[in-house]
């Protein structure tokens, strides 16, 4: 009862297609308050299309996904309620290059959440010191490096006081000097009780941070358990040979 | 001597000079070849049309028309409602240039223009108003240079009344008939005035729509998608004149009896709605160069579709395209000529009508010369616009 009443995501037997491609076969998951969760697998496992049908981005066509207590259909207003508790990060970024970095900040919660002004850039001032770099506030994404880049998109997700943060393979476009970073700001993240669902490659963030790591292949998933479990003791073949293979480089 | 040799450049530049011209002119035989017979076409043609212009040309026609060429049949009356619109034009850009390109010291150059030609052969009253106007474009350069911040609003509001102020002030409205006020007829209005109103007009309308229709294009609602389709293929696929005649002609017989519109407002209507068809693909063209992460990462944020639109994608699709809706402007404004074959009297027509004076007999080349020498000089003017617009918004692309 207790624990039910924790779980902020819950998807059950989730199904997408994309025309006959069959992406996700029966995916379930339930994530609980302050859960780290780490999604890792092969390339077209279907990694991506899963973290984004919680934000539906992508629309799945069978099963039942809630989020925060508010079950994802086509109710334009359900949708909507969600994508404002879910910050995403993207692979690339995704800034508006049209905006500096405080407008890129600013503009949905003046403009979603109706904040003055006064407010909003107060907190993505704060937001901007806990990434690191209040002093890029009125650049624009195109002047700064990738790992900044990355760090104002972290920073404008978390302006709109997002409970759930989800992160689609964050650090995968960096040059490897601008991981680092990136990583330490998610690790803060994760410390300070986030929930989140990190797509990544990682393995130290995941063994720093994870609570539960779950392993697709083939839009299913075949493995989960906690970091233990899984660089200890993997119970599948597929696991430990993905394992090998990404932990020997 | 000495005066011929200390205008000759210093010696190294003398050299770059001719390294240059060795370089991109006579790099090989052809470009040799090329360069001397591009010259030698370059010189006749000048030449030719030089001789003519001072020696042939009867410039008299448009010294004693020049009144008519530039506002028509427009009572003499009520033609300082006029200069007051120009006034006030003349005015926001000048602020405008001082408080949005603070930084070219030179902008203000532009308006030492109208000062300039009241050097030419006008009579007083449009040389004190061309005077008066250099003098107020360069007051509202310097204030708008010293106070950017207080006067932004204003100006901005100034710009967003200037069309309906402009079109209140040229049309009047007195019913009396006579006195400053009274109601200018449009059928008296034409020549540049007449061409820089339907200009305008379709420019400001046409945007609106033709960003509509684009985003219509694109709608998930089918009716939505295909009326816009229907209405831009359709539209693209007549050309302006037959829309203009049907305007004109074919318009009247589905209004009720009685009901007559406006003849200009018939023409400004045509065009609009020609431009605004062209105008939805170029916008069109502009929206599918946005990558599809800029959406995903609006939606994913909270934004709607319409809030998505309106501060992430347009600005971006509407920047890109900048060039050529400068084109398709300064194409607009080219093709209100055609107004002159359905009867109206803009530049091209008041043309026509000059060269039908028993007087002025023979004297196309002269008319026609200067008629297009207007044309291209606001032409050019939009499309130098245009290109500092575009340097300005490119600010931290990329
Ligand atoms: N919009 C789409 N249309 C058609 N097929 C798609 C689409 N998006 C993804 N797919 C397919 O669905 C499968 C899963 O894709 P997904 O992007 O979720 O994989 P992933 O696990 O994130 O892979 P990667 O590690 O390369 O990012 C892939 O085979 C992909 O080709
Ligand atoms: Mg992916």
């Amino acid at each position: 009862m207790n624990q039910s009443a924790e779980t902020i995501i819950s998807v059950q037997n989730v199904h997408k297609w994309y025309g006959d491609y069959h992406a996700l076969k029966g995916v379930s998951m339930e994530v609980k308050k302050r859960e780290v969760i780490v999604i890792f697998g092969p390339s077209g496992s279907g990694k991506s299309t899963f973290i984004r049908t919680i934000n539906r981005l992508e629309e799945h066509q069978r099963g039942k996904i809630v989020v925060d207590g508010i079950e994802l259909s086509h109710d334009i207003r359900n949708i909507e309620q969600v994508r404002m508790e879910t910050g995403m990060v993207f692979q690339q970024f995704n800034l508006f290059p049209h905006l500096t970095v405080m407008q890129n900040i600013t503009l949905a919660p003046i403009q979603v959440r109706k904040w003055p002004k006064q407010k909003a850039e107060e907190i993505a001032m704060q937001l901007l010191e806990r990434v690191g770099i209040p002093e890029q506030a009125h650049k624009y994404p195109g002047q700064l490096s990738g790992g900044q880049q990355q760090r104002v998109a972290i920073a404008r997700s978390l302006a709109m006081q997002p409970k759930i943060m989800l992160f689609d393979e964050p650090t995968s476009a960096l040059d490897p000097e601008m991981i680092k970073e990136v990583l330490d700001v998610m690790i803060e993240l994760a410390k300070s009780g986030m929930t989140m669902l990190v797509v990544t490659h990682e393995m130290g963030f995941a063994r720093a941070v994870a609570d539960r790591m779950f392993f697709f292949d083939q839009g299913q998933i075949v493995e989960s358990g906690t970091p233990e479990d899984i660089f200890r003791n993997p119970k599948e073949e597929r696991t430990e040979l993905f394992l090998s293979q990404i932990l020997s480089h | 001597m000495t005066n011929l040799n200390s205008a000759l450049p210093p010696l190294t530049e003398q050299i770059t000079l001719l390294r240059w011209l060795r370089k991109n002119l006579f790099g090989s035989w052809y470009d040799a070849l090329l360069t001397v017979l591009g010259l030698w076409i370059a010189y006749w043609a000048v030449k030719g049309f030089l001789t003519w212009a001072f020696t042939a040309a009867k410039w008299d026609v448009i010294i004693l028309n020049l009144r008519l060429i530039m506002i028509g049949q427009y009572p003499l009356e009520q033609t300082g409602r006029l200069w007051l619109w120009l006034a006030f034009l003349v005015l926001l850009s000048g602020s405008s240039t001082g408080i949005w390109a603070r930084e070219s010291k030179y902008a203000a150059v532009v308006f030492l223009l109208p000062g300039l030609l009241a050097l030419l052969p006008f009579s007083t009253e449009p040389r004190v108003w061309l005077v008066a106007l250099t003098a107020i474009g360069l007051a509202g350069w310097v204030i708008g240079r010293a106070k950017p911040e207080i006067l932004k609003r204003g100006v901005i509001a100034g710009w967003v009344i200037s069309l309906p102020v402009i079109i209140l002030l040229t049309h009047g409205f007195s019913e009396s008939g006579t006195g400053f006020w009274a109601v200018a007829k449009t059928t008296l209005w034409g020549g540049l005035l007449l061409t820089f109103l339907l200009t305008v007009v379709a420019i400001l309308f046409s945007f609106p729509l033709g960003v509509l229709l684009a985003l219509g294009r694109r709608s998930e609602l089918p009716i939505v998608r295909w009326f816009s389709v229907a209405y831009i293929e359709l539209v693209r696929g007549v050309p302006l004149i037959t829309i203009l005649f049907m305007a004109q002609l074919m318009l009247p017989l589905f209004l009720p009896e009685g009901l007559t519109i406006d003849r200009v407002l018939r023409a400004m209507v045509g065009i609009t709605l020609f431009s605004a068809a062209y105008l939805a693909e170029n916008v069109r063209g502009g929206l599918q160069a946005i990558p599809r992460g800029q959406f995903e990462a609006a939606h994913a944020l909270g934004l709607n579709s319409a809030q998505t639109m309106v501060f992430i994608i347009l600005p971006q699709a509407l920047r890109l395209i900048i060039p050529i809706l400068a084109g398709q402007f300064i194409a607009v404004f080219k093709d209100t000529a055609l107004v002159a074959i359905v009867g109206l009297f803009d530049l091209v027509g008041i043309g026509k009508t000059v060269l039908a004076q028993p007087d002025f007999i023979g004297l196309q080349r002269e008319v026609y010369a200067f008629i297009s020498l207007i044309y291209w000089v606001l032409s050019y003017g939009m499309s130098h616009l245009s290109q500092r617009l575009e340097e300005r918004l490119g600010v931290g692309k990329r």
